[in-house]
Parts: C-alpha cells; sequence; structure tokens
C-alpha cells in the first residue's frame, strides 16, 4: 500500500459505493439465491420450497449425464489448453524472430481474439454440416467422419471450434511475455549455447513460466465458461449429451428442465473446482516459478 | 545464410498461422454475396459473387426475428447501447473503487479487498438463473439497465487499475497535497490523466466483452426490441446467404475495435510504455 495515503472518516466510501452496490445486489444477492435454490426443492406448482440439505447433490452424483459432462468438460479443457497454448507459443515465438513485419504478423493474427464464441460456433457450422461442410466431407472422406454419431468425431468438431479463436489470446500474451524478456539475457544465451532449440528450452521457455501459468488459467476458464456460445451453436450436446460442458448441463437442466434445485448444486459444484484450481495455481504453481 | 533459412521458416509458420485465421472469414464472406442456389449447389465459395448490395441490404433492413419485429439495424444499435453502457459503467465503478484501496487507509482494509476480488472466481454462468429471478424481481427483464448491469457487476477492470495505481510513484500524492490538491481533486486532475491508457485498454476489453455476450441476453430478453446481435444469430430466419451476411457484420464492430485501437489495448494490458 501507499505510504501516504488520505484519511477521512467517508469519502472512501463515496469512491467504494458504486461498485460495492453494483456487486452486492447483482451477485452477491444472487450467490445467497444458488446456495438457497441447491438445498432446497420446489413443488411442482412453484409456490414453495422445502429444506431438503443435500438431496440436490445427491441427484446430481447419480446421475450419469452429469458424469459424462464432467468427463467432457475435463478433456475438452485439456484439450484446448494444450493446442491453443502450443500453436500460440509457436506463433509468438516465430513473430518473435523475424525482423520484418513484425507489426503487420501482429495485426494480423490478434483479431480472433475479438470474436464472440456464438459466432465461431455459427461459423464453425457452416464448416462441418453435412449438406456443405467443407471440413466434414474432407474428415468423412479420410475415415468416416460423422459427428451425428460418433462421440470421437464430435470432439474434433468442438474442439477445433473451440481452438480456433483463443489461439490469438495465447498468441498476444506469449508475444508479450517473449518481449519482456531482456535482450542481455538472450544475447549472453547465445554465446553459451549455439543450439538455437535448445536454448529455447532451457533459457526462453523457463523465463515465460509466469505467462504460461496466466494462460493455462485464462484457458481453462475460457473452456469451462466461454465455451457454453460454441456447445449451443455447434453440437448442442451431440451424440446424446456427449459435447455438454457443466456449464452447458446446468442451464438445460435449469431452463428447459426448471429444475432450479439441480441447477443450483450444479453451480455450487462448479465454483468448487475453479476455487481448487485457484488455490492449487496459488499453493503448488506461483510458488515454484521465479519471476525475473 | 543460416539466419536467412531460419527467417523463412518463421515467415512460412506465420503465414499459415494467418491462413487458418483468415481463410475460413474470407469464405463465409466470399459466400455471402452469392445466391442462395449457388450456395446450395456447389457449397461454399472462395471468390467473390455479385450479390453484395442486395444480400447486405435486405438483412439490415428486413423484419427478422422469430416474430418478424425486429430488423439487425436495430440489433446493431441494442449491442451497441450494451456494449457501451458495459464499458463505461464497469470502468468508472472499478476507477473509484481501486482509488479507494489503494489512496485511502480504510478499516477492515482485508475484508474489502476479499469482498472485492473474489468475485472474479464467479463468474455470470454460475449464477445465472438467480440473476434472473433478481432482475425480475426488480422489474428489469427487458430492458438495457436489465442487460448492462449484471455484466458489468465485474472487478477485473478494479485489480488492473489497483495494480497500475500501486506503480505511481508516492510523490506525486505529496506534491499534490503540497499544491492544495484534496482527495477528488487528486482522483481527478492527477491520477485520471495519468491512467489513461490503462483506462482505454480496460474501455475496449470491457467493450468486447460486453458486446459478445450471448447466454445473458438470450434469458434476459423475451422482447425482441432488445435482442443484441451476437444472441440474434441464432434467432435470425432467412436463407443461408442472409445468415452468412449477418454473421459477417456481426464481427465486424469488436474487430475493427480491436485492430484500430491495437495499441492502446495492449500498451494498457501489458503495461509496456
Amino acid at each position: 500500500m501507499k505510504k501516504v495515503q488520505f484519511k477521512s472518516s467517508y469519502s472512501q466510501y463515496l469512491f467504494l459505493a458504486p461498485q460495492l452496490g453494483i456487486l452486492l445486489i447483482f451477485l452477491y444477492w444472487p450467490i445467497i439465491q444458488t446456495f438457497r435454490d441447491a438445498f432446497t426443492m420446489q413443488d411442482a406448482f412453484g409456490f414453495g420450497a422445502t429444506f431438503v440439505w443435500f438431496d440436490n447433490f445427491l441427484f446430481i452424483f447419480d446421475d450419469p449425464a452429469y458424469f459424462i459432462a464432467f468427463k467432457f468438460t475435463i478433456i475438452y479443457s485439456f484439450v484446448i489448453t494444450l493446442i491453443t497454448g502450443s500453436i500460440g507459443l509457436l506463433l509468438a515465438v516465430q513473430a518473435n524472430n523475424v525482423m520484418h513485419g513484425k507489426s503487420t504478423y501482429k495485426t494480423l493474427l490478434i483479431w480472433p481474439y475479438a470474436i464472440a464464441p456464438a459466432v465461431v460456433g455459427v461459423m464453425a457450422n457452416y464448416f462441418f454440416s453435412e449438406r456443405f461442410g467443407l471440413l466434414y466431407h474432407l474428415f468423412h472422406e479420410l475415415w468416416g467422419f460423422n459427428w451425428y454419431e460418433s462421440v470421437f468425431d464430435s470432439y474434433i468438431y468442438v474442439i477445433i471450434a473451440g481452438s480456433w479463436k483463443q489461439i490469438s489470446a495465447n498468441f498476444i500474451f506469449f508475444l508479450a511475455g517473449l518481449q519482456a524478456i531482456q535482450k542481455s539475457v538472450i544475447e549472453a544465451s547465445m554465446i553459451d549455447c549455439k543450439n538455437s532449440f535448445r536454448r529455447f528450452w532451457t533459457i526462453t521457455f523457463p523465463l515465460l513460466m509466469p505467462t504460461t501459468f496466466f494462460l493455462i488459467i485464462i484457458n481453462i476458464t475460457y473452456a469451462f465458461f466461454d465455451t457454453f456460445g460454441i456447445i449451443d451453436t455447434t453440437t448442442i450436446g451431440a451424440p446424446s449429451g456427449e459435447t455438454r460442458t457443466l456449464v452447458y448441463k446446468a442451464y438445460m437442466d435449469g431452463f428447459r428442465g426448471l429444475d432450479l434445485g439441480s441447477a443450483g448444486a450444479q453451480s455450487i459444484m462448479m465454483m468448487l473446482i475453479v476455487l481448487v484450481i485457484t488455490i492449487f495455481q496459488f499453493r503448488y504453481i506461483e510458488g515454484k516459478i521465479h519471476y525475473n | 545464410m543460416t539466419r536467412f533459412i531460419t527467417s523463412s521458416f518463421s515467415h512460412l509458420i506465420l503465414l499459415i498461422g494467418i491462413l487458418i485465421m483468415v481463410v475460413p472469414v474470407w469464405m463465409i464472406f466470399a459466400s455471402s454475396t452469392h445466391t442462395s442456389s449457388m450456395i446450395n449447389m456447389n457449397g461454399l465459395q472462395i471468390f467473390l459473387g455479385d450479390s453484395f448490395y442486395e444480400n447486405y441490404l435486405r438483412v439490415l433492413l428486413y423484419q427478422g426475428g422469430f416474430f418478424k419485429e425486429i430488423t439487425a439495424l436495430k440489433m446493431f444499435f441494442n449491442s451497441f447501447i450494451m456494449a457501451t453502457g458495459v464499458a463505461i459503467l464497469s470502468v468508472v465503478t472499478s476507477l473509484m473503487a481501486a482509488y479507494a484501496l489503494v489512496y485511502y487507509r480504510i478499516k477492515h482494509a482485508t475484508l474489502l479487498f476479499w469482498i472485492i476480488f473474489i468475485t472474479i472466481l464467479v463468474p455470470l454462468e454460475l449464477r445465472i438463473f438467480p440473476t434472473y429471478s433478481v432482475m425480475a424481481e426488480l422489474n428489469l427483464v427487458n430492458s438495457y439497465f436489465g442487460l448492462i448491469v449484471p455484466i458489468s457487476a465485474s472487478a477485473i477492470a478494479t485489480l488492473f487499475f489497483r495494480q497500475f495505481y500501486k506503480t505511481v510513484p508516492d510523490e506525486l500524492l505529496e506534491s499534490a497535497k503540497l499544491d492544495g490538491a484534496n482527495t477528488w481533486r487528486f482522483f481527478v486532475d492527477f491520477l485520471i490523466p495519468l491512467s489513461k491508457t490503462m483506462i482505454v485498454a480496460m474501455l475496449i476489453f470491457m467493450f468486447v466483452f460486453g458486446y459478445n455476450q450471448y447466454l445473458w441476453p438470450l434469458l434476459v430478453t423475451t422482447s425482441e426490441q432488445y435482442w443484441t446481435v451476437v444472441m440474434g444469430l441464432k434467432m435470425m430466419s432467412g436463407s443461408i446467404v442472409h445468415r452468412f451476411a449477418f454473421v459477417m457484420m456481426s464481427m465486424v464492430p469488436p474487430i475493427l475495435i480491436i485492430i484500430v485501437l491495437q495499441k492502446h489495448f495492449i500498451k494498457g494490458v501489458f503495461q509496456d510504455k
């Protein structure tokens, strides 16, 4: 904190009030309601709710569809993180290498970041439709691709759709990370190690660790939450719910099934997952990286 | 010589990367300038057709939607209002909150810090139905206010402003105090001008964030009059080329903003000078 600060009895609260007010009404109040929903069961006519302890949680653990969504979400975030991270890093390293046209490349690779996931999904839809989808027909020729029926093929579909725009975000952050590494470190390493491939993995990549872990969190968050628009405009969960993320399933149960208790319990499970990932990040990973 | 080879290799990889990004969008654009029968017979196109004006004008002005009550033009207007509202509201409230957190000695500062920043871990998707019922109770369904405010309940920008304020030298406040500036004057005349790059970056970030919302507008607007572009994509009726045209137009505003203001955006987010 600052050494010099203002001391006042009220004016700090005037500065805090707008944000705190919005957070309390539109964030904390709904969160409290989420907990209330999760521990109660609405009666069929919507007149009242009874407290049911952990019944809603037990129901979702009994539901095979929940585990399918759980499995898919884990695979989906892992694969998206891996693909977008490695392609983003590859492009960033090349863009950092070139003498000419660095900013042109940057501009030409940055823009997909701005496209909404739902828009990406609608576009992907055109490339994977049975009627005139180029990728559908290409993959169909190669191995009989059919995402309407094959679970593996539907994974490929939503992974390609989900990765495409996220490569941009990874590229931007890795490039910024590379540019932040001091020239003198790289020059010194050039004298010690002639092999540029080995130099990258032993000197540059370890220095990029903070960026890498930041991006892992960003990519996991993206795969968990932002891909709703992609799933809803591509497979809609097909075949038989195999490509539903946890967020998508919770939404469908709450909206289509009007089961707010289950949706609330599922939301709380996701909050726990996010919390675990965050604690893991701070406890085990942050401590092991060296910031320069 | 080796330098030439490695740099050609870099250019080649970058070129492939750009093609992966550009080709799909280009093909949808090229296809959007043809007629529907052409697409239905021959699939997606690589070369431009000659129905550009016809298709785009029709999409912009035609009453689309499920009940045929809204034009694409109105949806763009709604999206613009929503995105601008989200950007301004979240940036202004975050600027102020971060100021209080950094420049004041506050009671229970740690508690306040956690109350504000733990919210980053709870995105709207996790509290979507309760947020809806709060909006319904406050009678804010089908309103711009209802579209904007829950999306602005975010402490991300606060985090960035707080980090930035902490890098501002203490001498600035000391000299401002010597000049007789009170807390409000210091905030408005010294700190805000100094944070200009960061403010612009956060405005861009939150604008794109607001424009790209899909799930929330889907839930909180039952009247077509409040439909936004991104959610409208799924609802629009019309032939295939009109859909293509609408998809193309829907991505123009955020892409344009990112490309035109790219320098400010990167400067602010990564704090490089």
